[in-house]
Order: structure tokens, then C-alpha cells, then sequence
């Protein structure tokens, strides 16, 4: 390769790179703001001009975790000292602290739906694709381009029906209700990332530990699962990350109880006025794990949001 | 390899371990490991689908359970296929659709073109180039508000000091001229990272000998590009267009948060609408069949343009 | 310092109610903003008395209406209490989602004739004025404006103002000269900082260019109908006045908002005023404690007036009533809330903590008027207030009419005769579904 004729010249090099890199910075701007405001107080946060030095301040996370209310100079007054140094920041601006904010409920939902939507759309998913791979199943194609299909469907297009039988069987607002949903959305590209995955697997493997006396599900079990172990864990991650971002069915279709993440920050405001310092600190947390996963699934990128059908 | 492995399997076997792989029959077996999964998009997807081409012909709202349900065959259908607002919303989305598309192909194949220079550090730099792709709309989308933010906001500060013009002379969400491309905008910075890594992949699929024999011929860069690097990148680019294509067409996370539909209605698109008229009118019947009607047009752009995209791929 | 504070008033309340034989965990669902901060304060004494727990879930604004139909719409078993809009009694009564009160009332000796009738009417009945509750009016609100006192009295903008106008600057008498007094203040330089005129509402999603236009529509004599129930709204809704009225609130926002103010409502109205951005801004009287109480604009910087007449005094009505909702499993409990909540003393106690009590016992106490600086302008503003349709299909109805106001208002499309004119099909078309026209 080194010596190819088609090998850029180091000139060409340098100017792509720049321009790659300018790009990378110029798109990181956002981000990068995004988090710089979760460390300012709300004043410095709408100062105009905006301000890219300013003295840092955990306010911001402070008031996303914490409801406030505001009490009279005299009030302030006849209480303790503060216990801690939210406190302190809390009384600065002549407020104390009322109780715990929903951020926490709200995060651990995310949580709850994200992994269990995740681990149900992996182990049907993981059946579904063997499946699909290794027997011959009637209408396989259809069934497979079917399976597709369900993603194309606006959300909300399908939220109205959903909402009516959710209504009727009570599963609104539950936890359960939302990880049969996601799962139900996650499926589709589980199956097709992980038949590509079990196809790359040699038939032979199977077919030693079968005439070595084990089960078709002993085969699956022992010696396919730990084969498609890297390709099972990437598409975990991309489920994962598609069901701690999904926004339209949970607004739909929870309220108090089952509620994740991302309807809730946009909706954070502080007493009497928005409270951007808390709306950034809750997206900086909510960011920071998918932040994360990206960088582990480098390799796997492309395959994941193109449904198995780019691999590289 | 044998069509089918099993039963050479089978057949190559003592009998008694036969039985056990035999025990069941392939297609019932088969069955157990596709049948959860094709029941549980059943239950639902197309039970809901089903349901709701069923609610289409009706006038039922669904937060009045006391009313008579009646069917009224078409008359969903020609109102709104009559209603010009409706109109707005697909002319919003065709905007929205087509300068999304334009823009992220256009960025998106001359980065991943750059990027296959292979300078050093291009793997690290294309990592940091998806990032915003992986991250939530809503969240994403109500952040942007505040960059848009026509005195404090970052984006109007940063384009006065380019430009000179003053940062609160212009509205990016507020303004019927503007508000179009700032939705734009923030959809090309979260997807362009998408068209981008589908264009690599395509990029890196073309042998090096082609280019070689090029060379050979003395063929210019510019005619290689035209006549090697495009055409075989196509079929990839192409099927980046049909996923961004079907996405930003039920769009609708990252722009409810960032306008709202507004000013008026001019960034509304037909899935924001949808909610509007389902789930805050709750005009059931009649949003039924703007689901449907919805649906039917993704579907049967989509199918067409697969067809396309196969004929591409066989030359 | 008028207000008394501190937590001892409460203690007489003790003992009136007898222990319950169980402690029940009651959740009371409303709006995210100041009151709800004074509710919780005022139902700590609720739980000492009755025994049972109370939770709190509050929706910020532009959601709160959105999440909390879906809610009742799905029978869900979150709220046991809903502190709902007024527009929404017609739906909770007909669609069977609130639990009638009337039985409960006369059972517990709870008259409605001790709360203002406005907000009885408003908050409590349907059909409309009938005797038939579905809520105890818990909220009384209107719409109303409050402005920079201190830069109202300072002589060099006075001076200016005289020569400019002719006129002394003081709280404006009417809309007109509201907008004299926006015009005067717009762009102009005040230590330093420029300033703008007033802060309106526009926003698209929910209500909020509703409730601020209509401030303006009902001044100038809009009407819904001509003849109220029979839905006949051509040349009420689309009248000579109205379409002035409207043309009056676009000319307002085109000439006298600040910067980027296009999907504005409460929380971007309260920020503009306290960043010292604007001269007025209109808001709801639930606001007025906490502007009052702020550190930086509050005190003697800050004045309120009501809604000013045009060709009638009018004002939009806001507020809220208390419901208990029928899919709660512990509906008993939660009317022992509002037996509790009922009581003259906790009404009073409502009112210090900076709750708008509807009770005819606070409204008409003798020191009710000089007990804040805003409370004079609220009897006043409720004297007059109007409301939207409380249909069941309200929300039809308001959608229909945010995307015509927004339209034309905002986005600069059309006339304002053509908004009103398109209004009356949009709404000609809901009441022929609902089978009334």
C-alpha cells in the first residue's frame, strides 16, 4: 500500500486533515457549550455578551437536583447555618431547599427502561436472528423485510393505538408498558445486526457440537452465543442508546411514574424564570454515558445505524 | 457448503443422537426461536396498524368515551386531503427533507472524502465528528433554543462576530424567513456525521487497482472522481439518502423542542401536526387517517426508490 | 412588611378533624410556579391534622395541560387531586374524569355561596351556572401588567415622556395607552441598557398568545356568540371591534417586544421583567407575591395595574378550581382535603402564603384591599373577567385559535379580519362534530 501510486502526497494530507479538524471543532461547539453552562449561575448563564470565562459554580447541579422555595430576608435570617455547601448556594439567592428534585426518579427510569427494553430486544432478538440464519423459515425474506418495515412508521402514527390499548389493559405510564414498546421499536434492528453477525459464524461449529451429542438449543447456547459475543454486545449498546434518546412515545404515553429523561430536562425551570445552568448540568449527565458508549463502539458504528446493511 | 447441514448432520450421526436433533422438526423448531419476536411485533405493531386503519373510517375522539362512535367512511380521507394547512405541512416537510438531504450529502461525502486521505489522527477526529449523531434530539433540540437565543445565545453571537451584524437584530427560531433553515441547520449538525460514515464505507469499498489502471491511462483526478469515485459510491450514498429520507420524515422530536411549529406555522411539519391534532385535540378518527396517509407516503416513496437503488447497485 | 408570616396561624386549625383510621398517601397535581410552592407550605398542616401523606407533582406550564389531559384521557391514578384549568371542567364533568361535589357539599355543609361568584361560575359548573360542582374554586387569577415603578418616577424619563406625548407618565388608562407608553420605552437607553417597551404573550404550543390577545379582543367588545349557547359567532368573534383589537395586539408585539420574544409566555415574561429588560410585562396576579418579594425588581421598583379598559373594562380570566379525580382509589381522603381546604382559616392562611383565595371571607375582609400592593387591582380584575370556551372540545377550540393568532400575529400572514374569519370556520366545524351546530 505505502508505495501505491494512489497513496495522497503529505501535502494533500496536511489540508485534508485541517479542514477534517476545523470541522470537528466547529461541531464540538454545542457540546462543549452545553457543558461549560451547567458550571455557570444563572446570571452569567444569560449574560450578554455571552461569557466563555467566568467563575465556575456547581448551581447548576445543585438546582437540578433539588426543588427551592423563596423565604423573607427575616426567615433567612432565624435559620441555622447551612449544613453544606449546596445549601450555602441555595440561601444566596434568598431561597432554601424544598426537597429533592424528579431528575433523580426521571434518570433511574431511563435506566430501568433503557436496560430492560435492552436485555428483551438482545434475547429475542438473538433467537429471531438464529432463526433467521440457520433454518429454513417460510417467507423468510418477507418476514425479514416486514420486520423492517415496522420502523418506518411515524411513532405517532402508531402512539394512537398504542395509547387506546395501553389505556384498556393498564399499562400507561408502567414500566413494563414502555420496555414492551421500545423492545417492540428495538427489535427490528436487533434481529438484522445480529443475523449478520450469526452468519459470519461457521456453520461447521454447530455441526461438530451436534454430532457431539448436544441439543440444536445446547449448540445455540454454547457454542454460537460466545461466538456472537462482540456482535451481541455492539447491537446491546445501539438499542440502548435508541431507547435512553427516544422522546415521542414518552411523552405520549408517560407522566408521573414511568417517565425518562428526555422530556423531563426540557421542562426543568427554575423558581419564577428558566434555569438554563440546570437544563445543561441535566443534559451534561444524560449525554455523558452515550458519550462514552460511542467511543466503544467505534468499530461497530456503521454496521449499527445502517441495520446491518453497510459493513466495514 | 450443503444447503442444509442439519441433516447431513443427521444422517452422519448414530442413531440415537438422530433422534435428539430430530426430535423436533426443523420448522417447528425454527419456530420457537423466530415466534416470540413476530408475535410480539404483532401485538405491537400491526395489531396497532390494523386498529388504526380501523379508527380511520370513524369520528371517535378518544378522550370523549361517552360519545357515539360512527362510521363515516371516507370523509377523514377528503378532509384532509382538502385541507389546505395540511398542504403547508407537507410543502414544511418537503423543505425540511430536501435542504437536509442536499446539505449532509454534500458535507457529509466531502468529509468522509477528506477523512479517506488518511492524515494522521483521522480515526480519532472521525470519532469525535459522530458525536452528535449519537446524542438525544429532544435534549439536543431544546439546547439549541438557548444558542438560538436572539441577545444571549451563542449561534447570534458568534455569527455578529463574523459578520458584524448585531446579534439582536436576528431571530434564527422567531422569524418566518429564518426559522426554516434554523431547523435546518441543527439537523444537518446532529446527521451529517451519518451521510458522512456511510460515504467512507463506500469510499473505502473501491479497490486501489482501479485507480491504478486510471493512472496508468493517465486519466485526470478530476475525470477519476467522475468516472470511478462517484459512480461506486453511489449505491452507498443513495442508501444514505433513504435512511435520512424516512427519518426526517416522521421528524419530530428535534423540531417540536426547537420551534414548536412556529413562528405561526411555518416550520410545522406534518408529525407535528399529527400530535397536534391526536394528542392535544384528540381528534382520533381524523388523525388516524393522517397516520395512515403519512405512513402510506413513506412506504411508497420508500419502495420506489429501493427500486431504484437496486437497479444502481446491478450495474 | 403587611403580610403575617410565620407558621403558628396555622396551629388553630389543630383538632378541628378527627384522626382517620387510615393514613393514605394522596397525590395533588397542578402547575409548576409560585403558588404551587405555597400550597405545599399550606398542606403541611393537612398532614399533621388528618394524617395522611401528601406528594406533589407539578407540570411546568407549556406541558402542564398536555400531560394532564393525557392523564385523565388515560385514566390514569397519578393524581388523586388535580388543581385543573378552568376550560377544562367541561371535559372532566362530561367524560366523567372529575367526581361531582354536590353530594359531598351539602353532606360536609360547604356552601358555595362563600366563594366569589365569578369564580364559582367559572371554576366550579357545568353545564355553565348551573348547580352542579366539580371543583372547589381553589385559585382565582386573572390576567393583569405590572411595570417599573422606580423608572416611571424618575424625572428625566418623565420629562421625556411630556414632551414626546403631552401627557404625564403614569399607569396607563387604556390600551391605547398602553402601547403610547410601550412605544415611549422601546429601544431606549436606561443606565446604560437598553430597554423595551413591554413583554406580551405569543407563544404557539399551548395558550399563551390566547390568553394575552384576548386581553386585548375582550377591551375592545369580542364576543364568542351573539347570543350565549347558541354558537352563533358570525359577527361576534369577527366584529368590526374585534378585528381592531386584534390588529391593536400585533401592533403591540411588532412595535414594543423585546428581541426574540416570539413563543414567549409566563416564564420568558417573568425573566424579561426581572433582567430589567422591559418597562411592563403582562402576567398572571399568581406571579404578583413573587415579583413583589424579588430582590432586584421587587419593593417600591415594582407597581401593578389591571388590564385597561378600551371600550369596556375587561380582563382574561385564569385560576384554577380543586378537583378529586374519579380513577383515584382514595378519593375519600382527598375530600377531606378539600373540607379542610374549604375552611375560612386556611383560606385566610391561602391568601398570606401568596395563594389568590376565592373565599368571600378573605375577598371581603376589610383589610384585603391595603393587605398587598396588587390586591385592590385583583377585586378589580375579577370584576370583569371573560374566559374561553369551557367545552368539552376546549382543546379543539384553543388549538384552532393559537394557530390563527400565532399566524397572523407572529408570523405576519393574512389579516387580521382573515384570522377571525378562518377562526369562525375552524370553530364552525368543531361544533358541527360535537353535533352542536
Amino acid at each position: 500500500m505505502s508505495y501505491s501510486i494512489t497513496e495522497p502526497s503529505s501535502r494533500q494530507k496536511t489540508v485534508a486533515g485541517f479542514l477534517v479538524i476545523t470541522y470537528s471543532l466547529v461541531t464540538l461547539i454545542p457540546l462543549l457549550w452545553v457543558f461549560i453552562t451547567g458550571f455557570k449561575t444563572p446570571p452569567d448563564s444569560i449574560s450578554y455578551p455571552p461569557k466563555v470565562f467566568f467563575t465556575p459554580s456547581l448551581e447548576g447541579y445543585v438546582n437540578l437536583f433539588t426543588t427551592r422555595t423563596r423565604v423573607t430576608p427575616e426567615q433567612l435570617e432565624a435559620l441555622p447555618p447551612p449544613a453544606n455547601f449546596a445549601e450555602e448556594i441555595v440561601r444566596n439567592r434568598k431561597m432554601v431547599i424544598a426537597g429533592p428534585s424528579k431528575f433523580g426518579e426521571r434518570f433511574m427510569n431511563s435506566v430501568i427502561i433503557g436496560f430492560g427494553s435492552t436485555f428483551l430486544s438482545i434475547f429475542l432478538g438473538t433467537l429471531a436472528a438464529y432463526g433467521f440464519s440457520r433454518f429454513k423459515v417460510p417467507l423468510k425474506d418477507d418476514l425479514l423485510f416486514f420486520i423492517l418495515s415496522t420502523r418506518m412508521m411515524p411513532p405517532i402514527a402508531v402512539a394512537i393505538p398504542i395509547f387506546l390499548m395501553y389505556r384498556k389493559l393498564g399499562l400507561s405510564d408502567t414500566h413494563l408498558g414502555m420496555i414492551l414498546l421500545y423492545t417492540a421499536v428495538n427489535i427490528s434492528l436487533a434481529v438484522w445486526l445480529l443475523k449478520g453477525f450469526i452468519d459470519e459464524i461457521p456453520r461447521e461449529y454447530e455441526e461438530a457440537a451436534l454430532i457431539d451429542g448436544y441439543t440444536r438449543f445446547q449448540a445455540f447456547y454454547k457454542v454460537v452465543l460466545p461466538q456472537a459475543a462482540t456482535g451481541i454486545a455492539s447491537t446491546a449498546i445501539f438499542c440502548l442508546i435508541f431507547a435512553w434518546n427516544e422522546y415521542a412515545f414518552a411523552v405520549l404515553l408517560t407522566s408521573g411514574n414511568a417517565q425518562t429523561a428526555p422530556p423531563f430536562i426540557p421542562t426543568i425551570i427554575g423558581v419564577g424564570g428558566l434555569d438554563w445552568p440546570a437544563v445543561a448540568a441535566g443534559a451534561t449527565l444524560f449525554l455523558l454515558p452515550v458519550l462514552i458508549f460511542t467511543i466503544f463502539l467505534r468499530k461497530h458504528l456503521l454496521r449499527g445505524i445502517t441495520f446491518g446493511a453497510v459493513r466495514k | 457448503m450443503s444447503e442444509n447441514p442439519i441433516e447431513r448432520a443427521a444422517a452422519a450421526t448414530p442413531q440415537p443422537i438422530a433422534r435428539n436433533v430430530r426430535g423436533l422438526s426443523d420448522r417447528a423448531l425454527a419456530w420457537w426461536f423466530v415466534g416470540p419476536t413476530i408475535a410480539l411485533l404483532l401485538a405491537i405493531n400491526i395489531f396497532p396498524l390494523i386498529w388504526t386503519i380501523n379508527l380511520s373510517f370513524t369520528n371517535f375522539k378518544a378522550n370523549r368515551p361517552n360519545r357515539e362512535i360512527k362510521y363515516i367512511g371516507l370523509r377523514n380521507y377528503e378532509r384532509i386531503l382538502n385541507d389546505a394547512d395540511i398542504w403547508l405541512n407537507m410543502q414544511a416537510t418537503a423543505h425540511f427533507l430536501i435542504w437536509t438531504i442536499v446539505l449532509q450529502v454534500l458535507i457529509g461525502f466531502a468529509l468522509a472524502w477528506l477523512i479517506n486521505r488518511n492524515f494522521r489522527g483521522s480515526s480519532f477526529w472521525t470519532t469525535v465528528i459522530v458525536l452528535p449523531m449519537m446524542l438525544s434530539p429532544a435534549v439536543v433540540g431544546n439546547f439549541w433554543t438557548f444558542l438560538y437565543q436572539p441577545q444571549i445565545g451563542l449561534f447570534n453571537y458568534i455569527v455578529s462576530f463574523f459578520t458584524g451584524v448585531d446579534p439582536s437584530s436576528f431571530e434564527m427560531l422567531g422569524s418566518v424567513d429564518l426559522a426554516p433553515w434554523s431547523i435546518i441547520i441543527v439537523d444537518t449538525w446532529m446527521w451529517t456525521p451519518f451521510v458522512m460514515l456511510i460515504c467512507l464505507a463506500g469510499l473505502r469499498s473501491i479497490p486501489d487497482y482501479i485507480y491504478e489502471a486510471a493512472e496508468i491511462d493517465r486519466a485526470s483526478r478530476w475525470r477519476q472522481f467522475w468516472t470511478i469515485t462517484l459512480p461506486m459510491v453511489l449505491p452507498f450514498l443513495m442508501l444514505a439518502v433513504l435512511f435520512r429520507g424516512i427519518e426526517n420524515f416522521k421528524m419530530f422530536d428535534l423540531v417540536v423542542q426547537l420551534t414548536g411549529g412556529g413562528p405561526g406555522s411555518i416550520t410545522e411539519l406534518a408529525s407535528i401536526n399529527l400530535k397536534r391534532e391526536a394528542f392535544e385535540k384528540w381528534r382520533t378518527g381524523y388523525s388516524s387517517a393522517f397516520a395512515i396517509i403519512l405512513f402510506v407516503t413513506v412506504f411508497g416513496l420508500a419502495s420506489i426508490y429501493v427500486k431504484a437503488l437496486n437497479k444502481v447497485k446491478e450495474r | 412588611m403587611k403580610r403575617y408570616l410565620g407558621l403558628p396561624v396555622l396551629a388553630l386549625g389543630g383538632g378541628l378533624l378527627s384522626a382517620p383510621a387510615m393514613a393514605d398517601d394522596l397525590t395533588l397535581c397542578w402547575a409548576a410556579w409560585d403558588p404551587a410552592n405555597a400550597l405545599v407550605e399550606l398542606s403541611k398542616e393537612f398532614e399533621a391534622e388528618s394524617g395522611h401523606n401528601m406528594s406533589f407533582e407539578f407540570v411546568p406550564w407549556p406541558n402542564f395541560a398536555d400531560r394532564m389531559l393525557n392523564e385523565l384521557n388515560s385514566g390514569g391514578q397519578l393524581c388523586d387531586l388535580l388543581i385543573g384549568d378552568s376550560q377544562w371542567i367541561g371535559g372532566g364533568a362530561e367524560n366523567g374524569h372529575y367526581v361531582k361535589l354536590n353530594d359531598f357539599f351539602d353532606a360536609e355543609s360547604i356552601s358555595m355561596d362563600d366563594f366569589a361568584p365569578a369564580t364559582v361560575y367559572a371554576y366550579s359548573t357545568w353545564p355553565k351556572g348551573t348547580p352542579n360542582y366539580y371543583a372547589l374554586p381553589a385559585m382565582g387569577d386573572a390576567n393583569g401588567w405590572f411595570y417599573r415603578k422606580d423608572w416611571f418616577e424618575r424625572e428625566d424619563i418623565r420629562a421625556a415622556f411630556k414632551e414626546k406625548t403631552g401627557r404625564e407618565l403614569g399607569e396607563p388608562k387604556s390600551q391605547l395607552e398602553l402601547k403610547e407608553i410601550a412605544e415611549f420605552f422601546q429601544g431606549r437607553e436606561i443606565d446604560g441598557q437598553t430597554v423595551y417597551g413591554a413583554s406580551i404573550f405569543t407563544e404557539r404550543g399551548s395558550e399563551g398568545i390566547t390568553m394575552g390577545a384576548t386581553g386585548a379582543l375582550y377591551t375592545w367588545g369580542f364576543k364568542y356568540e351573539n347570543n350565549p349557547g347558541e354558537y352563533d359567532m358570525e359577527g361576534a368573534v369577527n366584529s368590526p371591534a374585534a378585528v381592531e383589537g386584534l390588529e391593536y395586539y400585533k401592533s403591540l408585539y411588532d412595535c414594543c417586544t423585546p428581541p426574540g420574544y416570539t413563543n414567549s409566555y409566563m416564564g420568558e415574561s417573568l425573566d424579561a421583567f426581572k433582567s430589567g429588560q422591559v418597562a411592563m410585562a403582562m402576567n398572571w396576579f399568581a406571579f404578583f407575591p413573587g415579583l413583589y418579594a424579588d430582590p432586584d425588581t421587587g419593593g417600591d421598583k415594582i407597581d401593578f395595574f389591571v388590564n385597561p379598559p378600551q371600550n369596556i373594562p375587561a380582563s382574561t380570566l385564569g385560576g384554577q378550581g380543586i378537583s378529586v379525580v374519579s380513577y383515584s382509589d382514595s378519593q375519600d381522603a382527598a375530600l377531606e382535603y378539600i373540607k379542610w381546604f374549604a375552611q375560612p382559616s386556611v383560606q385566610a392562611q391561602w391568601w398570606s402564603l401568596g395563594g389568590y383565595s376565592a373565599h368571600n371571607s378573605v375577598l371581603n375582609d376589610p383589610g384585603f384591599v391595603d393587605s398587598q400592593p396588587f390586591a385592590g387591582d385583583f377585586l378589580e380584575a375579577m370584576d370583569g373577567v371573560q374566559d374561553f370556551w369551557q367545552e368539552p372540545a376546549y382543546a379543539e377550540l384553543l388549538l384552532a385559535m393559537q394557530k390563527r393568532l400565532h399566524d397572523y400575529v407572529v408570523a405576519g400572514q393574512g389579516t387580521a379580519q382573515e384570522a377571525l374569519d378562518k377562526l369562525i370556520e375552524d370553530w364552525t366545524e368543531v361544533f358541527e362534530d360535537e353535533g352542536k351546530l
